[in-house]
């Protein structure tokens, strides 16, 4: 989405966005020690981790390594054992509210497609108007009046994601957003996201497909076993992954 | 088995004649558990939602009171609302006792418990699916809670409706802060209680029957509404 300069913190391409005023940036993002103990067991293990602002980073990993776990603890979804998350020192609730979550299954109201647009618009005190505009851009405008449950998978998510959009978030989230989608569908979303990506909004995407992950990142942070076993460049991570783990699983092998 | 047959001829016959008494006693049934019904509804739901969307110490045992208080004796209750009502009592001054307006009071206490405990397993296991994004959009625990209404309306209708049934059958409480009173304060039950008691047990039986059409009735016209708003609405089946 964008091309970087690597530097300790990865700079990427700067929010746009205007109107803020004096409203102190969300990013950087600092992560410290992160972990997270459930049943005896570290789903995360001493996270580390610096996000820039703007661009897209995509989280990668094999299935348990923390990726969705990582997402909510950023998100604030989540309270961590130790360590900590830091959003340019802001407080944490502020942070979640400038913040938006795309669920891998879309968690729909059991409203109209425009019913639960006008839900997220009202609750964050946004102009309603702006409705017809996101539904639009999603391609959903002409099921505007159908109930949102009747959705095929492609289509709520593209409404999950017109939400999350609505919220004019700084910083999206997607946990495997594009999961048992077919390929028109995936298309939609990642043309969805990076035009969201080149407004400004910073991405953090995970996604077990590496063909999309090439496509959409800027930076790639791989998780295995609860760690980050390598955060780099897009353009340096897939030619050449310095860890082991992250070779073996862009070569397609198996990896616990 | 002969009593039986003769009650249901009489019931029959009870419904067709158009008798004015049955008449009233079935209106006034009707009035008092559809009124205490909405009421237990506007106290009870909210409470249930409430309850269901907060985590507190001692949740486990307000749940297990919550619980507990679905089988509240209907006479222990009347008794109370008539040591309150009762004219030495501190709600003496209201004049309610033997109106219509006690027999609500006393059922509207006697369901809340029930529309607060069923609401809140049903609005719980619906929090479970939108707790998250409840939480990333930052929604105040009123917001959460309205929606949760919202959206579980259809569902909802059960337990409203379970409530009905708990107040419509219900003889106990009314008939202390009633007292059965021709005219006045007669439902379908207190009028049961009194012919089996003066030993006329076909009418009491033809009364019986009348008050559970009646509440086959209610239950079949809800439940229809309910489904063919849900059909409209289409909306998760596995929560109508």
């Amino acid at each position: 989405m964008s091309d970087l300069q690597m530097t300790d913190v990865v700079p990427l391409v700067p929010r746009a966005r205007t109107g803020v005023g004096h409203v102190a940036p969300l990013l950087p993002l600092e992560v410290s020690g992160l972990r997270l103990d459930v049943g005896g067991a570290a789903l995360l293990d001493g996270v580390d981790l610096t996000l820039a602002p703007g661009g897209c980073t995509v989280i990668m990993g094999p299935n348990g390594a923390g990726k969705s776990i990582l997402l909510k603890l950023l998100h604030g979804l989540l309270a961590p054992s130790s360590g900590s998350v830091s959003w340019n020192a802001l407080p944490a609730t502020q942070a979640t509210a400038r913040q938006a979550l795309v669920f891998q299954k879309p968690v729909l109201l059991r409203r109209s497609v425009a019913a639960n647009m006008d839900f997220v618009l009202k609750a964050r005190g946004a102009d309603r108007g702006r409705r017809d505009a996101l539904l639009e851009d999603v391609g959903l405008a002409h099921k505007a009046r159908q109930p949102a449950r009747l959705l095929s998978g492609g289509e709520a998510q593209r409404l999950a994601l017109a939400r999350a959009l609505a919220t004019d978030p700084e910083v999206l989230f997607l946990d495997e957003p594009t999961a048992s989608l077919d390929p028109a569908s995936v298309l939609v979303i990642e043309r969805i996201v990076g035009e969201a990506c080149a407004r400004g909004t910073r991405i953090v995407f995970v996604t077990h497909d590496i063909g999309q992950a090439r496509r959409i990142a800027d930076e790639v942070v791989f998780l295995h076993r609860g760690r980050v076993a390598e955060h780099s460049r897009a353009t340096d991570f897939f030619p050449e992954p310095r860890s082991q783990a992250a070779r073996d699983y862009l070569a397609g092998k198996i990896i616990v | 088995m002969q009593s039986i047959g003769e009650a249901f001829r009489l019931a029959f016959t009870l419904v067709v004649t158009g008798e004015a008494d049955l008449y009233e006693i079935v209106a006034l049934s009707l009035q008092v558990s559809l009124s205490a019904t909405l009421l237990a509804c506007l106290v009870g739901l909210p409470i249930g939602a409430l309850v269901a969307v907060s985590r507190f110490r001692g949740r486990g045992l307000v749940l297990v009171v919550m619980n507990a208080l679905m089988g509240l004796p209907p006479v222990v209750v009347g008794l109370l609302v008539y040591l309150y009502l009762s004219r030495s009592g501190p709600l003496g001054f209201l004049g309610l006792l033997y109106t219509p307006g006690a027999m609500i009071l006393a059922q509207t206490i006697l369901i809340v418990p029930i529309v607060a405990a069923l609401s809140r397993q049903v609005l719980e296991d619906l929090h479970a699916e939108y707790a998250e994004q409840f939480r990333s959009l930052c929604l105040s625990r009123w917001q959460s809670v309205t929606t949760l209404l919202w959206d579980g309306r259809y569902a909802l209708l059960t337990v409203g409706l379970a409530g009905f049934g708990r107040a419509v059958a219900e003889v106990g409480a009314v008939i202390i802060v009633g007292g059965n009173i021709d005219h006045a304060t007669r439902v379908m039950t207190t009028a049961i209680a009194l012919e089996t008691s003066k030993g006329d047990l076909p009418l009491a039986l033809a009364l019986g029957i009348v008050l559970l059409v009646l509440a086959l009735g209610v239950n079949a016209g809800v439940q229809s509404l309910r489904m063919s708003a849900a059909r409209h609405a289409m909306v998760g089946a596995s929560h109508v």
